[in-house]
């Protein structure tokens, strides 16, 4: 009974319900695009760390867990390796420097990581040999660098750094090929440790050095479930660093969770004001029908039957407008370009799509109190 | 003729203690079937609550009220629900029709209310309506049908389900009056016809036209019981109970304020 009630009404006014319908589309889309660039932007900040084949990272002490700020030697990764419990560790360099087209194409900048080749940070690969110690020219990019670069496998690129105050060209060779692994919203190019502590760009002091200075240590554990264990001993035998986790070294990523909460406060109020919204309008029209819901009570329905048929309406009038709204994403998403980031595959824009899906009923909770509190007695003008 | 509707001492209060108000003050009556009665009065004699009253959407303060043999006091809300949507029919002043259904949806809505729409159900409906002169009109929604029709579409839908009580409340108020007297005479007919017991409440002494009784509620007593045809027509005529006592001034009036007696109550001309 109520699902007639529903339908019909919903198929007579269709043409009201499919306008409020579009008004929730609309709503669906700036939640879920919303969602999707906070998913987008994270990824391309935490991207590199997040898919690090290591549990732990290892940074210099009282830096603030910023991997730029921190600078670790080689002789650290041989104490790190010999604590119990660690299977290997890997150092990571990580610069910026600028991918130049031989073409005069507007230059990409580009993540520089250093990484020790086999150790814990050198990518996993979808095409190429991958790198090898002795091979100092040869990189592993990811697929974002590669799309948008046109690069295969094979190909030869220049990168530009700074040295000192001079620009220097240096001519890379694609051995390899990973998934994207964004750092800092630029994609990377995997280099051994031995050549990225050359071509960083660095002022003229460091250079001097004589030991390989990189910025944090990557460690792979033999029993993940032991992490505060080893953390312990790391801390205990290893002097001048800071351990952190994976999901803690993410959220201390530059401007990470700055970003996160704002985009995440401004998809909280879309979400608030469609509960509004949906609320409003579902007030409104029940207001509109408290005459012949008396009606329909004075006749022998129930108070449930008619509130039910109201949660229904809801919930078809809601499943419609997210459903358009997330085809309308979607298509909005494909037609975005690349660079901007979107993941609209990501668990933000899927948690936000149920979120969405209770806006109607949460809103319409007033308007179903309302019908149910409608007194029958109303359909012959007296009230009780 | 058995009865289908009684009333014992039947009184309404509003309101508690010393600021109780009295609504409707001890009336007992009875409805048979195939009897049509015209519940008159004017405004604030207690003639809604007592409607609100049999058709089980108020409860007694005190009293009784059985249809049939069911004790209408002694039930619980969802009983009271399922009750009136299987023994009682109505029709309301205005907003009559849910306006998303069709003449023929509306109708059949108490057939679905009741879980009986079945082939007979459907064709039973499609009838009433044929035969109330809207055989063109089944498939029209409410805001495209004259306020006339919409009360004929409202006389079908409080018979369609065989009801044992028939509930009209002032039928006249949305109406010009030729339309009005059409719409009261249809119920009349269908009422006698179909044997159903009806009680129409209205203000409108004029439509007592088509009623085989004419109960006159004042300040929630009821002060006259009128039964006689040709004491009915004449009230209709000149259209008021003082009225008709100016022009009887031979026998003052005797009221029994419950439990009235035709024999008692009837005006000698």
């Amino acid at each position: 009974m109520s699902f007639y009630l529903a339908l019909k009404e919903i198929w007579r006014l269709r043409g009201r319900y499919l306008l409020f319908s579009l008004v929730i589309a609309l709503i669906t889309i700036l939640v879920l695009f919303i969602a999707a660039l906070a998913g987008g932007l994270a990824n391309a900040n935490k991207q590199l760390i997040e898919k690090l084949d290591a549990e732990m990272l290892i940074y210099q002490d009282n830096v603030d867990l910023q991997p730029t700020s921190s600078r670790l030697g080689q002789s650290k990764l041989s104490d790190m390796r010999r604590i119990e419990g660690v299977e290997d560790v890997g150092p990571l360099g990580l610069a910026t420097a600028t991918f130049v087209f031989s073409d005069g194409r507007s230059a990409i900048d580009i993540s520089l990581v250093g990484v020790e080749p086999g150790k814990p940070g050198d990518p996993p690969l979808l095409a190429g040999p991958g790198l090898r110690s002795k091979r100092h020219n040869d990189v592993v990019i990811d697929q974002d660098l590669a799309s948008r670069a046109s690069l295969s496998l094979g190909d030869r690129f220049i990168i530009k750094s700074i040295q000192g105050t001079e620009e220097e060209f240096y001519e890379l060779s694609v051995v390899g090929i990973t998934d994207s692994r964004q750092y800092f919203f630029l994609p990377s190019v995997f280099i051994p440790l031995r050549t990225w502590s050359e071509v960083r760009p660095q002022g003229e002091s460091e250079s001097a050095k004589a030991e390989i200075v990189f910025n944090i240590a990557a460690v792979k554990l033999q029993d993940p479930q032991l992490f505060d264990l080893v953390a312990q001993r790391m801390d205990h035998f290893v002097d001048g660093i800071e351990v952190a986790d994976k999901q803690t070294a993410i959220l201390a990523l530059p401007g990470y969770t700055a970003q996160q909460s704002t985009l995440n406060t401004q998809q909280i109020f879309t979400v608030l004001i469609g509960v509004l919204v949906v609320g409003g309008f579902f007030q409104i029209q029940t207001l509109q029908k408290v005459a012949q819901i008396g009606v329909l009570k004075a006749i022998g329905s129930s108070s449930s039957m008619v509130a039910l048929a109201i949660l229904l309406q809801i919930i078809l009038v809601t499943v419609i407008g997210v459903g358009i709204g997330s085809l309308g994403t979607m298509l909005l998403v494909l037609g975005m370009p690349s660079q901007i980031p979107i993941l609209f595959t990501g668990s933000t824009v899927i948690s936000a799509f149920f979120l969405l899906l209770f806006i109607g009923p949460i809103g319409g909770l007033v308007s179903i109190r309302l019908a149910l509190k409608i007194d029958p007695l109303t359909a012959i003008g007296l009230s009780s | 003729m058995t009865i289908a509707l009684r009333t014992d001492e039947v009184t309404k209060l509003y309101g508690k203690d010393s600021s109780a108000v009295v609504a409707v003050d001890r009336v007992t009556l009875e409805v048979r079937r195939g009897e049509f009665v015209a519940l008159v009065g004017p405004s604030g004699s207690g003639k809604t609550s007592m409607l609100a009253m049999l058709a089980a959407l108020l409860s007694p303060t005190s009293g009784s009220i059985f249809i049939g043999d069911v004790a209408l006091g002694e039930m619980k809300e969802k009983e009271r629900t399922i009750f009136r949507r299987g023994k009682i029919g109505f029709t309301f002043q205005a907003n009559n029709l849910v306006p998303y259904l069709t003449a023929l949806e509306n109708v059949e809505l108490m057939l679905r209310l009741n879980k009986t729409l079945d082939k007979a159900g459907k064709a039973n409906a499609r009838e009433l309506l044929v035969r109330l002169g809207l055989e063109d009109r089944l498939n029209s929604l409410p805001n495209q049908l004259s306020g006339g029709q919409q009360q004929r579409v409202a006389i079908a839908r409080a018979l369609v389900h065989r009801p044992e009580v028939v509930l009209v409340d002032e039928p006249t108020s949305s109406l010009d009056t030729e339309r009005a007297f059409q719409v009261v005479e249809t119920f009349a007919n269908l009422i006698h016809e179909q044997n159903r017991a009806g009680v129409m409440v209205t203000h409108d002494l004029r439509m007592t036209k088509y009623v085989d009784k004419v109960i006159q509620m004042v300040d929630g007593k009821v002060t006259r019981l009128v039964n006689d045809r040709a004491q009915i027509d004449l009230l209709e005529r000149i259209g008021g109970f003082e009225v008709v006592e100016e022009q009887l001034p031979s026998t003052p009036f005797r009221v029994a304020v419950t439990n009235p007696q035709p024999e008692m109550m009837s005006l000698s001309m």
